[in-house]
């Protein structure tokens, strides 16, 4: 059974297998409408916000990207984000990764 | 020779989100050899090559990162004396017991101005390598993975790399092999080796402090740093860059992460230090070949994903 996930930034639609994660089920597609980081729920690239009421499960994450309070208002990391039903998402960290090297600047993060 | 003081990268405690599917990818994928596991369930591993009894500890916990990079010195005088002369530059030090990691002696710990932990230490014990010191056969059979051959080093992310390169090269010893400057004269890179080797420890300006951007682990040819490649993609590791060559090292590399996004390199082929050179300097403008020669910029991950 396969999800609908649409980007809310973009409107952007790709499927989502069940049990697989949001960001694979993006990069599989060649798609680049979330960030790509570590993709394994580290760094935070990836952040997004689940808009609405939605069913979805989370494998753990990062406590420094996703605090608790984050999580009760529907933000999670795409590459640990699982659907249990068509999802709607808005990406959080696409600026934050888009940085100048010779200023050196960084996103901050907890 | 003579590298009496600090002599190498002895350990480093990466915390890991949970700890089978890193078991997992540091044994199964890697190649390390599993040697211990504590009361606090830390996991203990070792590289093939490595004479003492562990260079990674594993530990579970929220958020992942590096806890603490440890360097071992060359005997408990040369670790008295360095420690002396951290207090007298005015780093505080604490010192942890022998025995709180297991078969580790009393480790002085620190924190430099990128805002990392480091700590020095004497003494490990001593279990030999795979291949033993006798009329030894030069690789042991029935190695997994990528068959890495040592930790290597770490490069880290944090802010005052100025204030950080005196602590390194006028207090611990290390020598400045290569750096990034910028046209007003700014640290965006530097480089140390306490050895022969091109670099031990690295760090990049980032404004936030104690952040986490690879462990390495060596390898001895391309075509090693290519099978590990193929590892990755059979196992569907993720892959953030490579293999491709660094222009800073000359290290041939891939670059990749842990289960817990950590990332990882594999490496080989840098060059040889000797502390009568003078640092190699790359300008800012040229920082894509410096990191990543072939591609000659940076790939969007590089400054930005870290833990």
């Amino acid at each position: 059974m396969a999800f609908t996930i649409t980007v809310a930034d973009t409107g952007e639609r790709f499927p989502c297998a069940e049990g697989q994660n949001v960001l694979a089920a993006m990069v599989r597609l060649g798609r680049r409408d979330i960030p790509v980081g570590c993709r394994g729920g580290g760094c935070g690239i990836c952040r997004v916000q689940v808009l609405g009421a939605a069913r979805y499960r989370t494998l753990k994450m990062s406590r420094a990207q996703v605090s608790a309070a984050d999580e009760a208002r529907g933000i999670a990391l795409a590459c640990k984000l699982l659907p249990e039903a068509d999802l709607t998402v808005k990406a959080l960290g696409l600026l934050e990764c888009r940085l100048n090297p010779v200023a050196g600047g960084a996103p901050h993060r907890g | 020779m003579s590298f009496r003081g600090v002599m190498r990268p002895g350990h480093a405690v990466i915390r890991v989100l949970e700890m089978e599917p890193a078991v997992t990818h540091y044994v199964e994928r890697l190649g390390l050899i599993k040697t211990n596991e504590d009361a606090q369930g830390r996991v203990y591993l070792k590289a093939w090559d490595e004479h003492d009894a562990f260079s990674i500890v594993l530990r579970e916990a929220d958020a992942p990162g590096l806890d603490v990079m440890a360097f071992k010195v060359h005997g408990t005088a040369e670790l008295d004396r360095l420690e002396a002369d951290l207090r007298a530059y005015g780093v505080n030090c604490e010192r942890v017991a022998a025995g709180e990691l297991a078969d580790c002696g009393h480790r002085v710990r620190f924190e430099i101005p990128t805002g990392h932990a480091i700590e020095l230490y004497a003494e490990k014990k001593y279990v030999g390598n795979l291949v033993g010191n006798h009329n030894p056969n030069p690789w042991p059979e029935g190695l997994k993975g990528m068959q890495v051959y040592r930790f290597d080093h770490c490069l880290l992310y944090g802010p005052k790399l100025a204030d950080n390169l005196d602590l390194f090269t006028n207090v611990l010893g290390f020598d400045l092999t290569e750096r990034i400057v910028t046209p007003d004269g700014g640290l965006l890179a530097t480089f140390f080796s306490c050895s022969n080797k091109a670099h031990d420890i690295a760090f990049v300006h980032h404004d936030v402090p104690d952040k986490f951007h690879h462990a390495s682990f060596m390898l001895m040819t391309w075509e090693e740093v290519l099978r590990a490649a193929d590892i990755m993609s059979m196992h569907d590791i993720a892959i953030d860059i490579g293999p491709t060559r660094h222009g800073i090292t000359r290290g041939r590399t891939i670059y990749f992460f842990d289960p817990s996004g950590n990332r990882n390199e594999v490496f080989c082929g840098d060059y040889t230090w000797y502390p009568d050179r003078e640092p190699i300097t790359w300008e800012a403008g040229e920082i894509g070949r410096a990191i990543f020669y072939h591609d000659r910029r940076l790939n969007e991950n590089f400054l930005g994903v870290v833990t």
